[in-house]
Formats: structure tokens, C-alpha cells, sequence
């Protein structure tokens, strides 16, 4: 005979404002089984789960249903107290009395009545729980970071400081990501490249740390501790292992003109290439589009002046396999394309530039050597205007509906660089609001303004009309003095909002975690848990998961490394006990179960049977793998014949509840 | 504050003036901005606060040109050039405001004038 204690809980008036709790106790503890049932104004207080233990001892119980928040919130807290108490912990159920009940209806006559349907259910599925024993899995002590940008790098390099190896998977033939295209940092104007190419060498002198360069993530199987991670390591046409990248084959290679992706377009490469000086690892990469060789095998240069052979034009793609315990996702960000904003004019006029392109053009190392021209004639430009919000906080279908962020800084940084080094150049910046929340940010902005003289002016550029002049004509709105006005600009600059790299949506799906509408990462809780993904094991780094700036992607990316670290940290891991299992008598071997699994946890095997008639017969049927299974349950839903059912959510407890409530 | 004429607009326009952040590009952009003198941003806002009477009696909404570029423009789809029409229809559609008499048209005439022009005219500028 069961022994059911029942818990109602107050939650202070959160629920018992519109539930009569004492109602509900009252008319559960007449349920069959029951033989204690109580409410309490905080059941998941100390004194709370105190009243449960003793009750579970006292009453001897088989069995309690807490009539509380949702499972997600206090489940554990529970079941943790029950086994305390001596009780398999899964045997607590909880009735959602709070989030299903009392916080979406008003009248406390009806809430009253649907929360005891609610208990009677849970307790009706309690008669028919069965103690479950949580296996184990051993842990992978290995991390793989997604993405080398500064947010990869940092991760990185506090996982191997921790001891453990960790992989970086970089797409691009270096790591770097932005901030290696990027001149200055806000607010201290540091010289980005200064400040971020001693961690790129540090991460490749580690001896923990391995880059993938050049890479990209092709398939994720397994689970938490131990997933199984292809990787396409992308022909470069160059052995790697060889490559000192003395950058001889550059020099000699004949085509010269190809867009320079690093430059953003602004001035050519060749095609074998070293991305940038301090490019890690430094080794030559070669652009198939572009390489004579092997376009139509005319050419060969690079392979005749490379003193250590290292050029290789038969190279293909490679896919390597490789074990982690720990995945942190640092995909990064991009700058959104402007070829729909045609009032701007920033496809048809060469000087409207976007603020990145601006970096390179006064970067030391970009087109122009660090001296700021015009890029339609070099020659140098007096009056610049920015235009903020390019993209950002739009409603519209070309936009983004978020705020990028770091616009409203790195806007106040070139103009003030641009004043600092040009003092006979006029800036005028156009804002909507100025967004300086951080430390030493809005000093930052009011610096550009009251020291560099920076005009910023309330109000937006409605069109760009390049003039045939050579200058630019911007309208625009000044809407503290009402007027609309029209400045003769040499450049315009375009703060243009960001977005997740496009990479982002399909590594989500093989990751299996979630993504918003903008397609960021979205993080386990926005507030308690904001570097780990909903998916265990997954973890978030950097702009992947919302618009950044450098010193708030460096401390989330350190955040991923000791919530990875953490991981690792464990030989072994708990695992859910609530997964699949099929009856073998029951699979007629339909292959049903196996192609909804998500997570490929169903296999199928040949078994032999004793039939009634005493023969032997050889029958296909389902299994699964506990330690893949994750218990969602589309399997069970899936089986036609009854065969697949759910540990702690078995088809005649799902039943149960149902019973229980059209009683 | 005039709550009915403010519904009234609401109702016409069908646009929600609260999506506005008032970035200014819709005046920005406008090409009639020197003839107005409540101009785009002003109309959405001052829709929102409910002084429609003032848009109402400048007359600045028969300087617009219906070129739509405030509504192409505006990041927040909030589609000023529609709250314009709303209050032109407001303005006109009340007795004796017709801002276009029969009687006035034939000292308009010139030969280069096309027939629907004043078919047009007559449907903006009359009840």
C-alpha cells in the first residue's frame, strides 16, 4: 500500500493569493494513498524541506507530491531533500500550482479547483513512480572553443591555464577575428593590434592550446562530457607543417589583384597569401578562385621560390575526429551589408565608408599606411561625417531591432582620433542618443565633444548625394534647432549595426542549443546563467550571444572558460535516469523510434527470441543508449506498437494524470 | 490636448506614433522641409501628444508632397507621410474647408496643365 505525503506551498501570496492552499491540502489529503497532507507559506525553505523530511520519516512515506512553482525552478531542490530523508529521489512529483495556476488566473474559486486537479493528477502518476539510479559518464578532459577571435583566444587560454587541453576551430586562415582589423580600442585608445597579438602568440606557444586555422566544425554527435566533434580542416594548399612564412611565395606570386578581405576590400592581395603580419600561425594560404595554378594549371611560381617545399597543389579538405568534454561556442559578430540603405549611397559613392572600413583606413598596417585619404582619390578629407544607428533599432524589414552597442563608442573614438591627427578636419556625428554605459565611456564621449570639439548634433542623415565636385552632399536633420541642413562632406562614415556571423544558425543546429530571432545564442538564464547555453555542456562566448564591446567579451569569455574548467574538472558527470528503454516483446523493429530521435541514442539490433511453440526465432529490435538518450520523449509518442516508454514518464503514468484529471 | 480629433487621426492613419525614437530622419530626408512649418517629426509627435489642432491650423500638411520618403526612410516603420494625410482629411472634411473652389480654377489654367491634375487636386484639397 502507497504512503503519499502532500506539500502545498504558500509561496508567500504568490500563490496563495489566488489559490485557497488550505483548500487544496484539505481535498488532497483525502486522495487514496494519502496519509499526510500540509501546506506551508515556503516550502523550499530550510524549515520547509525540514517539514518534508520529517514527514517522509515520521509517515514512513513511498511517496510526495509538492504543489509549487514549476519543476524547473525547485525539482531539485526536492528531490534532493527526500534523499536526504532516505527517499529515491525520484519519487517526489511536483503539481504546478504557480506558473500553470495561480499566475494566470484571477478568480480564486476556479484556481482553487484546477490546482487540486493538478495535485490529483501528480498524485495519481505518484502511485505508479519507481525508484530510478542516476548512472554516471566519464568526462573528456578536453575543450573545443568555437571561433579564435579575442573571445576564442581568452577562453582559450584560461582552459589550458586550468590545465586542461582545448582546440580552437578558427574558419579563417588566422585567428585574431576583429580585433586584429581594429586600430584603436575606447576608451584608453590602446593600440589594438599591440594588446591583442601577444595573447594570439601565447595561445600558439601553449603547449595546451592546438589551433585549427583555417577549419571549420562539420558534425556534433554526443553529449555532455563526451562529444564527438568532425572537423574540416579546409585545403589551404600549403603543408602547415612546412610553411616557416617567410612570405617569398606573396612577393612573387603574379596575381596581384585580389580583394583583401583583411582590408575589407580596400586594397588588393595576392593570391597566396599571409592574412596579416602577425598573422597565427603564420603560414601562406592559397585562394583557389584566384591561384592561376589551380585555375588551369598555368603558373607554379610559389611552388618554384618555396625554399622548403611546403607549397602543395594537390591538398584537399580533411576531416579530422576529436573527443571534448567541453564546447564553447565564441563565433563572433559582423558588420550588417549596407546595399539596401540607397540613401546613403554606400554602394555607389567609394568615400561612404562603413566605421570597420574606417579602421583599416587608419590603421598603420592598412591601404593607406595609417594616413587618412579619401579612398576615391587619396586625397585628404576636411569635413567627415558619421551617421550613427545605420541598421540598428529598426522596426523596418532591412534593420536590425536590437542596439549594436559598441557604436556610439567607437564612433566617439574615430572622432576624436580623427581631430586629435587632423585638427583642420571637422567632425559632425548624428546621433539619435548617445549610449555611453561603462566605465570611463561617457568621459570618453564627453572628451570628443568638449576637449576635440567633435559637433554632435540630435538628429539623423536622411540622404547622401555624392556631387559631382568630389563632394558629398548630406541632408540631415538637426532637431533641437528644427532645421534640416546640408553639409558639403568629404567622407561619410556609417556606423553600421552588427550580427551574429553567419556560421552562427548551422552550428546551432548541430550543437542542438538555441538561438533568438537575430540568431545570438541564447543563454541558459538571462541572468544567472548567462555564459552556458540550455544544452549541457555548451558553452558561450563573446558577441555569439549579443552585441559586445572587447572588455565585456574578454570577462565573458574567462566567465565560459570556469564554467568549461568546471566541467572538466569532474571525472564523471550524473546522468538523467529518465530516459528511453523499448520492451523487446513489444518492437516489431519498425524503425519508427529511430528517425524522430534527435540525439541518434536508438539502435537496432538482431536478437533471438524464444517463440511459444519453442522454436528460436531471430527478431530486429530497438535499443537504446541510456548515456545518449537526453528523455525527451518523441520515441515513446513515435512507437506504434507501445513498445518505447520513458523512465519517470511512463505511458500508464501519463495515463494516470490523464485519468485524474477528466475524473 | 483634443483626445477625439487625436483617435480621430489614429483611426484614419493607422499608424502607431508610439513605435517613434525620434531619430528625426523622416524631417531629415524630407524635400518640402523649407515650406512646412510644423515639419515630419513634428507631426508624429505632436500626434502623440494630442495637438492636432495646432498641425490642423498651419496648413504645413498641403505642403507635402505624398513622395513617401519619410515612410520609405523611417527605421521604426511608423510612416509620417500617412499621419499628414490623416490630418489634411481632418482639416478638409470639416464644413466650409475646402481648400480648392471650382470658381478658382479657371485662372490656374495654363496649357501644359494635364486634365487629372485638377481631378487630383480636387480629390485632395475637397471634402
Amino acid at each position: 500500500m502507497q504512503r503519499i505525503g502532500v506539500f502545498v506551498c504558500h509561496c508567500g501570496t504568490n500563490i496563495a493569493a489566488t489559490v485557497d492552499v488550505k483548500a487544496v491540502a484539505e481535498a488532497l489529503g483525502h486522495e487514496p494513498g494519502v496519509v499526510i497532507s500540509q501546506d506551508y507559506q515556503y516550502m523550499c525553505s530550510e524549515s520547509g524541506q525540514n517539514l518534508v523530511k520529517d514527514a517522509i520519516k515520521e509517515h514512513n512515506l513511498s511517496g510526495i507530491v509538492v504543489c509549487s512553482c514549476s519543476p524547473r525552478m525547485h525539482e531539485n531542490t526536492f528531490r534532493k531533500a527526500a534523499a536526504a530523508a532516505g527517499l529515491n529521489p525520484y519519487l517526489v512529483e511536483i503539481a504546478n500550482i504557480r506558473e500553470q495556476c495561480s499566475w494566470i488566473h484571477r478568480e480564486i474559486a476556479t484556481a482553487t479547483e484546477k490546482a487540486i486537479v493538478l495535485g490529483k493528477a501528480a498524485v495519481a502518476k505518484v502511485h505508479l513512480n519507481a525508484p530510478l539510479t542516476a548512472g554516471e559518464s566519464p568526462v573528456v578532459k578536453r575543450a573545443l572553443v568555437i571561433g579564435g577571435g579575442i573571445a576564442g583566444i581568452q577562453t582559450a587560454l584560461d582552459i589550458a591555464e586550468a590545465g586542461f587541453d582545448v582546440d580552437i576551430v578558427e574558419k579563417e586562415p588566422t585567428i585574431g577575428g576583429k580585433m586584429a582589423q581594429i586600430d584603436k580600442t575606447f576608451p584608453t585608445l590602446d593600440c589594438a593590434a599591440c594588446i591583442l597579438t601577444p595573447k594570439m602568440v601565447e595561445a600558439a606557444q601553449n603547449e595546451k592550446i592546438h589551433i585549427h586555422s583555417y577549419s571549420e566544425v562539420a558534425d556534433v554527435k554526443g553529449f555532455v562530457g563526451n562529444f564527438t566533434v568532425t572537423i574540416r580542416k579546409k585545403a589551404r594548399f600549403v603543408d602547415e607543417t612546412k610553411c616557416t612564412g617567410c612570405g617569398l611565395c606573396t612577393e612573387k606570386c603574379p596575381m596581384k589583384k585580389v580583394p583583401n578581405e583583411f582590408n575589407l576590400g580596400l586594397d588588393n592581395r595576392t593570391a597566396v597569401y599571409i592574412p596579416f603580419a602577425q598573422a597565427v600561425p603564420k603560414v601562406a594560404a592559397i585562394d583557389p578562385n584566384y591561384c592561376l595554378m589551380l585555375k588551369n594549371g598555368k603558373c607554379g611560381i610559389c611552388s618554384k621560390v618555396c625554399s622548403v617545399g611546403a607549397i602543395d597543389y594537390k591538398q584537399q579538405d580533411r576531416l579530422i575526429e576529436e573527443k571534448y568534454g567541453a564546447i564553447v561556442v565564441a563565433t563572433g559578430f559582423n558588420p550588417i551589408k549596407l546595399d539596401r540603405y540607397d540613401e546613403f549611397a554606400y554602394n555607389t559613392c567609394p568615400d561612404v565608408v562603413t566605421s570597420l572600413e574606417l579602421e583599416r583606413l587608419m590603421n598603420a598596417a592598412g591601404p593607406n599606411g595609417g594616413t587618412l585619404l579619401r579612398p576615391s582619390d587619396k586625397t585628404h578629407p576636411h569635413k567627415i561625417v558619421f551617421v550613427q544607428c545605420v541598421g540598428s533599432r529598426c522596426d523596418d524589414s532591412k534593420g536590425k531591432s536590437y542596439c549594436s552597442k559598441i557604436c556610439c563608442m567607437y564612433t566617439a573614438k574615430h572622432a576624436m582620433l580623427i581631430r586629435e591627427k587632423y585638427p583642420d578636419t571637422e567632425v559632425y556625428v548624428f546621433y539619435i542618443d548617445v549610449r555611453a554605459p561603462g566605465k570611463n565611456f561617457d568621459e570618453f564621449y564627453r572628451r570628443a565633444v568638449e576637449q576635440y570639439n567633435v559637433h554632435y548634433i540630435k538628429g539623423m542623415v536622411g540622404k547622401v548625394t555624392p556631387l559631382s565636385s568630389g563632394k558629398i552632399d548630406v541632408q540631415a536633420s538637426d532637431l533641437l534647432s528644427n532645421e534640416q541642413l546640408h553639409i558639403d562632406a568629404d567622407m561619410v562614415v556609417l556606423a553600421a549595426a552588427i550580427e551574429p556571423d553567419k556560421s552562427a544558425r548551422p552550428l546551432a543546429t548541430m550543437l542542438t542549443t538555441q538561438m533568438d530571432t537575430n540568431d545570438f545564442f541564447t543563454e541558459a538564464h538571462p541572468k544567472l546563467r548567462p555564459v552556458e547555453s540550455a544544452t549541457a555542456g555548451i558553452f558561450l562566448s563573446g558577441a555569439c550571444q549579443g552585441p559586445k564591446d572587447i572588455p565585456e567579451t574578454v570577462a565573458q569569455a574567462s566567465a565560459a572558460a570556469a564554467k568549461a574548467i568546471g566541467l572538466l574538472c569532474k571525472n564523471s558527470i550524473t546522468c538523467n535516469p529518465c530516459v528511453a528503454h523499448s520492451d523487446e516483446l513489444m518492437c516489431n523493429g519498425c524503425s519508427a523510434c529511430e528517425k524522430v530521435c534527435p540525439y541518434g541514442a536508438i539502435t537496432y539490433q538482431d536478437k533471438e527470441f524464444r517463440m511459444p511453440d519453442k522454436t528460436t526465432a531471430v527478431r530486429r529490435v530497438a535499443s537504446v543508449n541510456p548515456a545518449v538518450c537526453q528523455g525527451c520523449g518523441a520515441c515513446t509518442v513515435a512507437c506504434p506498437s507501445g513498445a518505447m516508454d520513458l523512465n519517470g514518464f511512463s505511458n500508464s503514468q501519463i495515463m494516470a494524470e490523464v485519468d485524474a484529471i477528466c475524473k | 490636448m483634443n483626445n477625439y480629433l487625436r483617435e480621430q487621426v489614429l483611426l484614419t492613419s493607422g499608424v502607431n506614433v508610439l513605435k517613434c525614437m525620434r531619430c528625426g530622419k523622416c524631417t531629415a530626408t524630407c524635400p518640402a522641409f523649407d515650406e512646412m512649418d510644423y515639419h515630419p517629426h513634428q507631426f508624429v509627435y505632436m500626434v502623440e501628444k494630442g495637438d492636432i489642432e495646432a498641425l490642423m491650423k498651419s496648413g504645413s500638411f498641403y505642403k507635402c508632397l505624398t513622395c513617401f520618403a519619410c515612410v520609405e526612410r523611417c527605421p521604426r516603420d511608423v510612416e509620417p507621410a500617412k499621419i499628414v494625410e490623416a490630418i489634411r482629411l481632418s482639416e478638409v472634411r470639416q464644413q466650409g474647408k475646402n481648400h480648392l473652389v471650382p470658381d478658382s480654377i479657371p485662372d490656374m489654367l495654363d496649357e501644359d496643365l494635364p486634365q487629372q491634375a485638377i481631378v487630383t487636386a480636387f480629390r485632395k484639397y475637397t471634402k
